[in-house]
């Protein structure tokens, strides 16, 4: 566990720079035990792949504490004991959700090259590897509601493309190694683009405003 | 009880501090590019700091106050004129009913702020009035002022006679705020900043670099980052990284060996190198720069960057009481 600042005002607790599910049960096993008993001063945490960063408010935390000592110190003991003994909570068993998707060539601009990059023979072969699988919501994070959800099937990885496209619609489930993504709201872009949901993923009215969380499951299946 | 835009501006959003506790959803804070502007204009007005503001940019609009009001000019300077008698920033000013406020030239800055004694009467989104410009949220219908809009302002408290009774001369009121509270603007400022994360990968050359030559704001600048040209940085090796938070004022190192400053409308997460964070107290100075404004970098440690939080708050607190006791001595011109 490395404690570094983020600026200021924030500092980022890392686990380990790997995207893995374990990494991320213990980041998501932070973010409950940050947020459950905060201290003075926190303004929020922002859980991503295999790190937590959290945001405090510099001048509510020297007001009352030790002149001697940064805020940055304090901020961090703080969290360091109470992540101390930090277990990795047992997955609870979390619903899958269900995301239909449109693998219509109008929806999926990059499904053929994909299929040609990756050696497969068919679009639908890539299709079928895509849907075989349960995804797990890693972070969210770029976009408003925009989920990061792994990982996929080696056969299907590819690189993200050199240069983004200007315009990716809503909806769209792009690729990026072994990352799958769905663009929340129309965006530039450079993921590789294999289908879209009319699925609504951004809930500017509700609380959460987004359909997915860190932690969930996902399964993707065929509109 | 409203004001009309005349004409549309480049780029004219309502602006509060920001909003919080969202980032996890991917939504950023957004907010004020210039928060210091934001703050001292709201304190002198006797609003909270955190009232929601006009943020614009030169050109601006005109506007027309459809009733009278009691507002202030903030951050850059675009030549202000209230029916063409000219109106200083950082200073309250009376507006009657009919008013007509236009800017004629860009002085300095590059993003000036109009606050209303009262407040605009904006609906929150998840907590703040702030315009989310990708979200559609928040501010005036999720988006950019244009010609024709018409924003309510909060019911003034001019009548019932504390405002009234400070002379008004030419509509300005004879008090500012203290000149050593107004950040020292400039179109190439040397700023401040913390190592970041990645700090330590680059090598003592790169380190040079990065402190030694100047920067130019590139082109491709705007509310959500500023892109920096200069001579390439290099990595000691090329290092991927996963993606985690980010934050306003964040400096990125890109694969092409150039710089980029996160800004207000930043990004929530990513994977670039964090070289360095730029730190509060000078983090206004940048947001009044624009393209092709100039900018170098000075590292201090995070106990500097903390003290000088603190001192400015101290600062700000004897403006605060200045306001509260009527405009005293210490805010005085």
């Amino acid at each position: 566990m490395n404690i570094t600042p983020l600026g200021d005002n924030a500092l980022t607790v890392t686990f380990g720079n790997v995207i893995s599910p374990e990494l991320n049960d213990l980041v998501l096993a932070a973010d409950a035990v940050i947020n459950n008993s905060p201290f003075n001063g926190l303004i929020e945490t922002v859980p991503a792949y295999s790190s937590i960063s959290v945001f405090y408010d510099t001048r509510k935390i020297k007001a009352r504490m030790d002149k001697s000592s940064s805020s940055f110190e304090i901020a961090k003991a703080n969290i360091q004991s109470s992540l101390a003994g930090l277990v990795k909570v047992e997955n609870k068993e979390t619903e899958v959700i269900e995301i239909p998707i449109s693998f219509a060539p109008e929806d999926a601009p990059d499904l053929e090259l994909l299929a040609d990059e990756s050696g497969l023979t068919t679009a639908e072969q890539v299709i079928e590897i895509f849907l075989a699988q349960t995804y797990r919501v890693f972070m969210l994070g770029f976009l408003p509601g925009f989920s990061y959800l792994g990982e996929v099937d080696e056969r299907i990885a590819m690189a993200r493309k050199e240069s983004p496209r200007t315009l990716v619609p809503r909806g769209s489930i792009g690729i990026a190694g072994r990352q799958t993504g769905i663009y929340s709201l129309d965006s530039p872009g450079g993921w590789q683009i294999i289908g879209r949901t009319e699925m609504e993923m951004f809930l500017p009215g509700e609380d959460p405003p987004t359909r997915l969380q860190a932690g969930d499951q996902v399964r993707f299946i065929r509109f | 009880m409203s004001l009309t835009l005349l004409s549309n501006g480049i780029l004219t959003t309502v602006q509060d501090l920001g909003r919080y506790g969202a980032r996890r959803y991917g939504i950023n804070p957004g907010g004020a590019m210039d928060t210091k502007a934001v703050r001292l204009i709201n304190i002198l007005l006797g609003n909270d700091e955190n009232e929601a503001v006009l943020e614009m940019h030169y050109p601006a609009p005109q506007i027309r106050f459809d009733e009278d009001v009691i507002f202030s000019l903030g951050g850059g300077e675009f030549g202000a004129a209230l029916n063409d008698s000219p109106v200083g920033n950082w200073r309250p000013v009376f507006a009657r009913k009919g008013d007509v406020l236009k800017f004629a030239e860009k002085r300095s800055g590059t993003r000036c702020y109009l606050a209303l004694k009262g407040g605009f009467a904006t609906e929150k989104w998840l907590g703040s009035a702030a315009t989310n410009l990708k979200a559609r949220m928040g501010g005036y219908q999720g988006r950019a002022l244009k010609k024709d809009d018409i924003l309510e302002y909060s019911e003034q408290e001019t009548e019932d006679g504390s405002a009234r009774q400070i002379p008004v001369t030419d509509h300005q009121f004879p008090f500012r705020v203290s000149f050593n509270l107004v950040p020292r603007y400039s179109a190439f400022p040397t700023v401040r900043v913390i190592p970041g994360a990645e700090y330590e990968l680059l090598s003592e050359e790169t380190r040079r670099g990065f402190v030694e030559q100047s920067f130019k704001i590139g082109l491709q600048s705007d509310r959500m980052g500023f892109r920096l040209a200069g001579k390439p940085l290099k990595l000691e090796k090329p290092h991927e990284f996963i993606s985690s938070a980010v934050s306003f004022g964040t400096i990125q190192l890109l694969p092409d060996g150039q710089l980029i400053i996160l800004m207000a409308d930043h990004q929530t997460t990513g994977g670039y190198p964090r070289l360095a964070h730029i730190i509060s107290e000078d983090l206004p100075l940048v947001g009044q720069l624009g393209a092709n404004d100039g900018i170098g970098f000075h590292v201090v440690d995070i106990n500097q960057a903390e003290d000088l939080v603190l001192d400015f708050e101290r600062e700000l607190n004897f403006l605060k009481l200045g306001v509260n006791l009527g405009a005293p001595a210490s805010c005085r011109q």
